[in-house]
């Protein structure tokens, strides 16, 4: 039923759009670009907790440097403060840690929620927050499956806090400062470095990983990849999650929008027609 | 072309529309009536956290939270309050598009209902930004975000605007004396129309489609991907109800205002407009009989989110739409106002359900609002009904149109 109706949706959505020629509403981030797009495979089996990335993350952004330490069993979440945070998991296989962050997907479901394209999937791949363009409206937050971005609800003219892989590092050919700091367990690199250097542990030492790269198929594929000796829903991933893109979801919505715009007012014409020459009629009858 | 009709100079003539204006805005008659007496403490009040919130920032005023990023504001005033201006699209649709004639003494109180429950929503939406100052930003310039059910939305929110504005001018006209301008105006009326209904069903499906994205934080039993268009369908009713209890409530008020013949026309209205809401609310019902079936979610059922929902959908869609039903069998108008609040109430509990109840309901920290949001989402309302006051005592909104305007 619901794919039925997504195809018709499609359907007139074509017809509407070839009409009026619009096409500019197409998701961001096409195909061919985003196998190029860097990102940045974290390794859990790897990772010791030194929180060296937080701190060294805080420092370069002008954040307050946190001071609480990681424990197992208690959930520290990312702020309008702070930008990434590891947490400590007590596991099948013992203590294991995990980093969270903005996972810079490849369709991201806060820049396609973003009216005023504040929130942007940039060519180099990392999702990054304009200042001068948002207006604070906030559903980007609504619409980030992994809720991600934070608001400074403190302040008179906020910010969207999140993580935006050191953009401007990153184009002038730096590394994130994250991935500087740390020794082995962040490995930054084009998409596709990294899933074959993914490949390449997994195999190696299958002993230390399942056989799975988390961030290789959720939400459409991110930017971020995980490594981990335990399957990721012990680690609080939100299993929830769908494989596809979550601007695909309004995609037959939006895709709706120009035809609606051609046969609506279409068929009110032709109503408001109809009606006018049956009165007419009905008047000289009388 | 030159009106004959109008020898007087422009400059004069505008003079003279300015002092008229002037002596328009000033109160008329009595100033101590329950009505000010409770509205104006709460209006200041409102007013003066307003200020607040734009010297300390939202959090001094809201409650929102990281996971619950839209309050009140946005889930009441915004989400809610454009259902239930749906009686305006809904209504130019039967009178100019369809031409149901009988409707037209209530088309203008109900398009200008709309107007002003827009402007104020489009209030309350600059108040929940974070950056107000960057709200051209999608409309004019560089930024836009195409690919944003919100882009639309806003477009969407700002033409109609336009558009009920438009629709509604006559009665400016009229009021002002303006002939020429009168004719002008009448004759875009249906261009107007038709283009409102357009954006009407787009606006009203868009702000279900807003939530669209949020599929695993909405609860399962009011997240589908049939949201829109559930949206759309009960805006129907929602506005509708509105225009009966909006009707009966005037009718008292502005008393003075109604011949015996509009009277008896608007309780034939009433009774005629029971019977749309029972059918919208039946195809509203059956769909989300189909789309629970379609999500399978029985288990869901017997959990406490279970509950409310089961209230939500036979306590406030079921039970008022038998009393639609049963209303217009026996035209009994009391108890079609008694079925227009509860499925009013209805709706109220959908839009925060979908917005903010149900949004997150697995969060650690839950969203209330602050008894500041709450002063100032009523204060908003309260507002608005002041300037609905104003102009219906003004301008020929109710009553008949200056025998000069009949014939345009
Ligand atoms: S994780 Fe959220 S904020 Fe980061 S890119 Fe994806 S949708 Fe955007
Ligand atoms: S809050 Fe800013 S970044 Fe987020 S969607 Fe709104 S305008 Fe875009």
């Amino acid at each position: 039923m619901s794919i039925n109706r997504r195809k018709f949706f499609k359907a007139i959505g074509v017809t509407g759009m070839t009409v009026i020629g619009f096409t500019s509403s197409a998701s961001p981030g096409s195909k061919d670009e985003d196998t190029e797009f860097h990102g940045v495979l974290y390794d859990s089996s790897i990772c010791i907790g030194c929180q060296a990335c937080e701190k060294a993350c805080a420092k370069a952004h002008d954040l307050p440097v946190p001071e609480d330490e990681l424990q197992a069993g208690v959930l520290r979440k990312t702020s309008e403060v702070q930008r990434c945070v590891v947490n400590s998991y007590e596991t099948s296989q013992g203590e294991v840690y995990v980093r969270n962050q903005c996972m810079h997907c490849n369709e991201p479901a806060c820049a396609s929620a973003c009216l005023t394209q504040a929130m942007y999937k940039t060519k180099e791949g990392p999702v990054i927050w304009r200042e001068d363009k948002c207006m604070g409206c906030r559903y980007c937050m609504i619409s980030c499956p992994f809720d991600v971005p934070k608001f400074d609800y403190n302040s008179i003219n906020p910010k969207i806090q999140k993580c935006d892989m050191c953009y401007d590092r990153i184009v002038q050919g730096e590394k994130p400062v994250c991935v500087e700091t740390c020794g082995d367990a962040l490995f930054f690199g084009t998409r596709r470095e990294l899933i074959a250097e993914a490949r390449k542990r997994i195999a190696e030492w299958p002993e230390m990983y399942v056989d799975k790269i988390y961030g290789e198929a959720v939400a459409g594929g991110t930017g971020y990849l995980y490594l981990a000796p335990v399957p990721h829903t012990e680690l609080g991933f939100n299993k929830q999650l769908q494989n596809s893109s979550y601007p695909s979801l309004t995609k037959s919505f939006l895709y709706s929008v120009p035809s609606v715009f051609v046969l609506v007012p279409t068929l009110l014409l032709g109503i408001h027609e109809a009606t006018k020459s049956k009165q007419n009629k009905n008047e000289n009858h009388d | 072309m030159t009106s004959p009709a109008y020898p007087v100079t422009n400059e004069k003539q505008n003079q003279s529309i300015w002092k008229f204006i002037f002596s328009e805005l000033k109160p008329r008659g009595k100033w101590l009536t329950p009505f000010n007496v409770i509205s104006i403490p709460i209006i200041l009040a409102g007013l003066v956290l307003m200020v607040i919130r734009f010297t300390h920032g939202l959090g001094a005023v809201s409650n929102v939270t990281q996971e619950v990023p839209w309050g009140l504001w946005k889930g009441f005033n915004v989400v809610t309050g454009v259902a239930f201006a749906g009686g305006a699209y809904v209504l130019t649709f039967i009178v100019y598009i369809l031409k149901v004639e009988k409707y037209h003494s209530i088309i203008r109180v109900t398009v200008l209902n709309g107007f002003l429950a827009y402007l104020f929503y489009a209030g309350a939406l600059v108040l929940d930004l974070g950056k107000p100052w960057n709200i051209f930003n999608p409309l004019i310039g560089n930024s836009f975000g195409a690919s944003s059910v919100l882009f639309l939305v806003a477009w969407h929110f700002v033409l109609y605007i336009f558009a009920q504005l438009i629709e509604f001018s006559p009665a400016i006209a009229e009021w002002l004396g303006t002939r020429r301008a009168h004719k002008i105006l009448s004759g875009l009326t249906l261009g107007a129309v038709i283009f409102g209904i357009t954006l009407s069903t787009l606006h009203q499906s868009g702000l279900g489609a807003l939530f669209l994205m949020a599929k695993e934080k909405i609860h399962p039993l009011w997240y589908s991907e049939f949201i829109p268009l559930l949206f759309l369908i009960s805006s129907v009713f929602a506005g509708l109800s509105m225009v009966i209890l909006e009707g009966s409530i005037s009718q008292k008020v502005f008393s003075n205002q109604l011949t015996d013949k509009n009277r008896q026309e608007r309780k034939n209205i009433v009774h005629s407009l029971s019977k749309i809401c029972a059918f919208g609310m039946f195809a509203y019902f059956f769909m989300h009989i189909l789309v629970f079936v379609h999500g399978q979610h029985y288990d869901l059922l017997t959990t406490p989110m279970g509950y409310w929902y089961l209230l939500e959908m036979i306590g406030f869609v079921l039970v008022p739409m038998i009393l639609y039903f049963y209303s217009y069998r026996n035209t009994n108008i009391l108890l079609t106002k008694i079925a227009a609040v509860i499925t009013i109430l209805g709706i109220i509990l959908n839009r925060l359900n979908v917005s903010i109840i149900a949004f997150r309901w697995d969060a650690a920290t839950h969203y209330v609002p602050s008894w500041m949001e709450i002063v100032v989402s009523i204060s908003i309302i309260l507002i608005q009904i002041w300037i609905f006051r104003w102009v219906i005592n003004r301008m020929p909104v109710l009553g008949n149109s200056p025998s000069w305007a009949k014939h345009n």
